[in-house]
Order: C-alpha cells, then sequence, then structure tokens
C-alpha cells in the first residue's frame, strides 16, 4: 500500500508539469494568437501521432520505422565511441605523457559541438550512413574518454593500497580494483556520451537529407508543412531521450545504492 | 638501539630469530613548499617472531612511516628492511595490513571481500566461501556476510578488516592506528577481540598507535618514538600474562610512566610549533 502511495507521490509532479504544459498550450492554440497551420492543437499532435506511428505515408517512413532508424544508427555510433573512447581514456590514465597530449586535444573535441563537424564528414563520406555515424562517433569519444581517466584518476589511493598489500599486483589489481573503483564516474561518462550522441544524430539526420531518421522525418514533415507532425515526431524523440535516461538512471542509482553512495530518501 | 637511557630495562626475547628487521632506516618527504621533512632517522628496530609491538609517539613522528616500510608501500632512502632475512621489496600478503579506514572494497559484500583475500593467496574456488565465513565468524560477523560494507557500523567494519587481513594467513601483521576512528567503548570491545584472536593465531605483530593504554593492553614489547625526525627513545617490555584486563594496577602503572614519557615528546613537537 505504502509502496503504491511512494510510486504515485513521484509520480504525480511529472504528470502535473505535462498536464500544465498542454493546458497552457491549448490555451495559446484557443486565443487563434498563432494561425492554426502553424500551431495545432494537442488533439492534432495526438492525432497525427497516432495516424503516422505505424502507418507510414509515403514519402515519408512511420514514426516506428524512423526511430528503428535512428536508434540503430545510434546503437553502432555510441558502440563504436565508447569503446574507442574507452581505450583513450584507459590510455590517458596510464600515461601521464598521453594525458597530457591526447587528453589535452580531448578537451579541445569536447569544446567543438560535434554537428560541425559534418561537412567534413560530407565531404568525407558523401551523403552516406557513414558521415551521421561519425559524427555520433566524434561526439561520444571525448566523454567517454575523459570520464574514464578521470574516475581512474580519483581511484581512492587507500582501495589500491589494501589490494597492494594482499598481493594484487599490476594486471590483478587494475582489474579487480581500480577499474570496479571507477565505474560510477564511468557510468556518468557513458550518460553524456548518450545524451551528446543523440542531439548529434538527430542534427545529424536533420542536415544530411539521408532517407531515414526521426531527423529526416522531421525534414520531410517540414517540406510538406505538417505542423502536427513536426510535433509528433518531436514527441517521439522526446520519449525516446527519457526512455533511455530513465534506465540509465536504474544503472546508476543501483551500482551507487550498492556501494552506499545514495542518501537515504 | 640508539636511546636514552630506558626506563626498565628490556630482556632479550631469547632465542627467537628476528622476523622482521630495519637496519639504520631513513625516510624523508617532500613538503609542498618543496622543502624536505625528515620522517625517520638511522632507525633499527628487531621484531621476534611472535612477538606483539607497539609503536607509539607523538604525531608527525615516522611510526606510521615505519609502517608503511614494512608494509612495502614506500621505499626508504636509507638502510633496509627485512622479513626473515630477505630484502623488503613491495607488498605481499605475508604482511598483512590494517589501516585506520577498514578500506574494504565498497562494490564487494563482507564476504566477497574476504574471499577476495583468499583468491589472491591462491586459495581454490570451491574453498573460499567455508575460509571466509570461518574467518567472519571468528570476528563474530558470520551474520553480515551478505551485508555491503557500507551497511555495518565503523566497528563491524573494522572487524571485517581484521578478517581479511587474517584470511591472507599472514606471518606478520601491520596495523596503523586501526581503531582510532573509534569511539571508546567500541575500541575496547575490538581490542579484547583483537586480543583474543591474536592469542591464538600468534602471528608477528607491529602496531601503531598513539594511545599508551591500547598499547599497553596489547603489546609485549612497547617502543616509544621521539619528537619527530623519528628515532627511538625507549622501550618497555610488558610481561603481564594474557588475557589481560584493563583494569590491572601493573600494567596501569606502566601506562603511567610511558605516558611521562611521551608527554615529554609531545611538549617538544608543541614548543616547536608555538615558537615563532
Amino acid at each position: 500500500m505504502s509502496r503504491v502511495r511512494s510510486v504515485l507521490s513521484q509520480l504525480w509532479p511529472r504528470v502535473a508539469a505535462i498536464a500544465g504544459l498542454v493546458l497552457v498550450w491549448w490555451i495559446v492554440y484557443a486565443t487563434g494568437f498563432f494561425n492554426r497551420a502553424v500551431l495545432p492543437s494537442p488533439g492534432q499532435v495526438l492525432g497525427a501521432f497516432g495516424d503516422t506511428f505505424f502507418e507510414p505515408h509515403p514519402p515519408r517512413e512511420s514514426i516506428l520505422a524512423a526511430t528503428q532508424a535512428s536508434l540503430i544508427r545510434l546503437v553502432v555510433g555510441l558502440a563504436i565511441g565508447i569503446t574507442v573512447g574507452t581505450v583513450v581514456g584507459l590510455a590517458m590514465a596510464t600515461s601521464a605523457k598521453v594525458q597530457r597530449s591526447v587528453g589535452s586535444l580531448m578537451s579541445g573535441l569536447q569544446a567543438l559541438p560535434s554537428i560541425s563537424w559534418l561537412p567534413l564528414a560530407i565531404l568525407w563520406f558523401g551523403l552516406t550512413e557513414r558521415a551521421i555515424l561519425f559524427v555520433v562517433i566524434i561526439a561520444s569519444i571525448p566523454a567517454v574518454a575523459i570520464a574514464a581517466a578521470s574516475s581512474i584518476r580519483l581511484v581512492p589511493p587507500l582501495l589500491v593500497r589494501a589490494g597492494r598489500t594482499m598481493g594484487a599486483r599490476r594486471w590483478t589489481l587494475y582489474r579487480r580494483v581500480v577499474l570496479p573503483a571507477a565505474v560510477p564516474g564511468y557510468i556518468a561518462g557513458l550518460q553524456s556520451a548518450w545524451a551528446l550522441g543523440w542531439r548529434a544524430l538527430m542534427a545529424g539526420e536533420l542536415i544530411s537529407t539521408g532517407n531515414k531518421g526521426l531527423g529526416h522525418l522531421l525534414d520531410a514533415n517540414r517540406q510538406l508543412f505538417l505542423t502536427s507532425n513536426i510535433f509528433a515526431v518531436m514527441l517521439m524523440i522526446v520519449v525516446v531521450g527519457m526512455g533511455v535516461e530513465a534506465t540509465f538512471g536504474v544503472i546508476d542509482r543501483r551500482v551507487r545504492a550498492r556501494r552506499g553512495l545514495l542518501l537515504a530518501t | 638501539m640508539r636511546a636514552e637511557p630506558a626506563l626498565s630495562l628490556v630482556p632479550d626475547l631469547g632465542e627467537a630469530p628476528a622476523k622482521l628487521s630495519a637496519g639504520g632506516v631513513s625516510k624523508s618527504f617532500r613538503n609542498a613548499r618543496g622543502g624536505t621533512v625528515s620522517a625517520l632517522v638511522e632507525i633499527d628496530l628487531e621484531v621476534r617472531q611472535g612477538e606483539f609491538v607497539c609503536l607509539i609517539g607523538p604525531s608527525g613522528c615516522g611510526k606510521s612511516t615505519l609502517l608503511n616500510l614494512f608494509a612495502g608501500l614506500e621505499a626508504p632512502d636509507a638502510g633496509d628492511l627485512r622479513i626473515d632475512g630477505e630484502p623488503i621489496t613491495r607488498p605481499g600478503p605475508d604482511r598483512a595490513v590494517l589501516f585506520q579506514d577498514p578500506a574494504l572494497f565498497p562494490w564487494m559484500s563482507v564476504l566477497s571481500n574476504v574471499e577476495f583475500a583468499l583468491e589472491m593467496i591462491g586459495v581454490a574456488k570451491a574453498e573460499r566461501e567455508e575460509r571466509a565465513m570461518q574467518w567472519l565468524r571468528r570476528v563474530h560477523l558470520g551474520h553480515s556476510a551478505n551485508a555491503q560494507p557500507h551497511e555495518l557500523s565503523g566497528g563491524m567494519r573494522q572487524r571485517a578488516a581484521l578478517a581479511r587481513a587474517l584470511a591472507c594467513q599472514p606471518e606478520v601483521l601491520l596495523a596503523d592506528e586501526p581503531f582510532a576512528a573509534l569511539d571508546a567503548q567500541t575500541r575496547e570491545i575490538l581490542q579484547r577481540e583483537l586480543q583474543e584472536v591474536w592469542s591464538e593465531t600468534r602471528n608477528t605483530f607491529v602496531f601503531v598507535t598513539h594511545n599508551v593504554r591500547e598499547a599497553v593492553f596489547l603489546a609485549d614489547r612497547v617502543v616509544l618514538m621521539s619528537a619527530p625526525p623519528g628515532t627511538f627513545v625507549t622501550e618497555h617490555r610488558i610481561d603481564a600474562p594474557r588475557p589481560r584486563d584493563f583494569e590491572d594496577v601493573l600494567l596501569s602503572k606502566v601506562v603511567v610512566d610511558i605516558h611521562a614519557h611521551l608527554t615529554r615528546e609531545v611538549d617538544k613537537v608543541v614548543a616547536r610549533e608555538v615558537r615563532p
């Protein structure tokens, strides 16, 4: 019973926020201040969402198909970006020289919005899948590398000393003590890598006039002046984002609760 | 041993061979301003097989440094350190260490922490759980084996650290003020438990503390270190039979003696600190 109540108490602020937003939106729509072709009503958007979720309207694909295409790109891009970023981060953590050289490159790269790589990527790879993937990969590498390196450097020295006095050395020490101790910081890096990768992907799909994906669907709807459908696709982007974010939240909380890093609420 | 006249003559421990030895050991550190701070100056110390030695001294006297040198966590600037006559070059499970912080791995259960120590000394996987549980029961933690370290009280965590150290089956136990962060009651309980366990295992033990009562209660020999840079001032042999009692009048007398000595060393430190 109390469990139901605690779920409700967590849920109602979110529901209230969404309800408030929809209400304001509806009021603005009802006043007729904006042309109704420019600003559709919440109901029209929901209708467009329902109409096009499963059903493709050629030349536009369905929202579901576009979501699938975008998620596949995201997963492939992140898999490569996280792998490379992790390797670079480990190298940065192990060698001061690599940290100073590659590490500063990573900081510089992070300051550069990844979408600014797209013009170059298109020249290098053409209007292909690879150009979009490149932007996702380049967005995620520095976040992962910097988080991996700094979380390893911040491992409490006492734990390393304890491991050494028990006879753990080199690779064993690294694998059994240093890496597990660095996990919470690394997860934070993955979280920001996914967020950066997702933004880069949407921008990439929007600009590169590919032929599928949520970003592309946005642009296709714009060309046909279908504002309701634009809103519907944006809604889908938010839903995907919140879903992934919530998944990371659960993992992060589990890891931290296990280690006593979570304040009791 | 270079020393001022000792309060009590220390009888030789007889024929027991030196388990640990430090000869002419010096160590200094670089401070934040780039200067050099001398922590230990030409220290000689021998610890016999099965002997319980407490190092005591004012803060900054280098007692923890000496312990880290024996542990192999640091290297001396001069002099040599040996275990069984072999030079100490790096840390190893033959010299288990108890730190002031229990230093349990927070991502592992209490049981897994002890199993980790067993794994490091090459105990087969099938045997680990059983043996880890034996050590945990020994320190009255059998019921908390599956808890995470953060779920335990400070005293229980330090017990778990003791179980982990003992599980290494070390020849030497090194302890760096392991009970300093505990409240007075818990500390006394753990001192009794440590005495109990040690009476059975009889590991060679070097125990750093700044608590004279604790030192006298636990040790065969209490070595008093000087104001920094650390050298040895005097040492006391505590011959009282075990199990000992905190209320023992003879022990209390030794405590008073050592305390007087320690106070003098602490006064020197304070005088140096307040001098303009």
